[in-house]
């Protein structure tokens, strides 16, 4: 009944206000967003409703830009940009390359 | 009366109480509330049908709408008179007679 997102009224405990620095990665992420939006390939309310979709135990478990890069990985793969095994394969690749601290 | 032409300032409306899947502006704890329609902001695509990839065409009329804190929270120890305001799209409302 109830989206992830939607949580007015409930209890939520004390707001972390203090304010922090986005990471490299997270940058990335915006500034692909940014790109998927200028060529038209997503709007912003297609990544709202991917992001919703999550369901509450991944909307709640993933941090902000986790939940975009999610949200914009399936769309790809909705709309034949990309493809699951791409991704896997390209995951692999860097996991190699990287090494084992890429897992955590 | 009912219909968009009914959806004016000072209106009385009902917020519909619905909870289909997909994306919408209106979260839970308007729906089935009753408020009044304090201006109209304007004319946008459709969020609900831009979320899946369409032009969200035709454009929907977009609402602020009021409502008493009261309405909306029945444990609110806050003033009488504190209020909510909320921009919801015409689609989501429908006239009620004024009490």
């Amino acid at each position: 009944m109830r989206g992830p997102h939607d949580i007015g009224g409930l209890e939520a405990g004390p707001v972390d206000t203090a304010p922090h620095d986005m990471t490299f990665w997270e940058k990335q992420i915006d500034a692909l967003n940014m790109l998927l939006g200028a060529k038209g390939i997503r709007r912003t309310d297609e990544n709202r409703r991917y992001i919703e979709m999550l369901g509450h135990d991944a909307y709640n478990t993933l941090s902000y830009y986790e939940r975009w890069t999610a949200s914009m990985s399936r769309l790809l793969i909705d709309k034949d940009y990309i493809t699951q095994d791409e991704i896997d394969a390209k995951i692999a690749d860097l996991t190699t390359r990287l090494g084992e601290d890429m897992k955590t | 009366m009912s219909g968009a032409a009914a959806l004016h300032p000072g209106a009385r409306v009902l917020v519909r109480e619905d909870y289909p899947p997909g994306h919408f502006r209106t979260p839970v704890y308007v729906r089935g509330r009753t408020g009044v329609i304090t201006r109209k902001i304007g004319d946008f695509r459709n969020p609900e049908t831009l979320a899946l990839g369409r032009d969200g065409l035709p454009l929907k009329a977009l609402f602020e709408v009021k409502f008493k804190q009261k309405d909306l929270w029945p444990d609110y120890a806050g003033a009488e008179e504190d209020a909510l305001l909320i921009d919801l799209y015409e689609h989501w409302l429908s006239t009620v007679k004024n009490d």
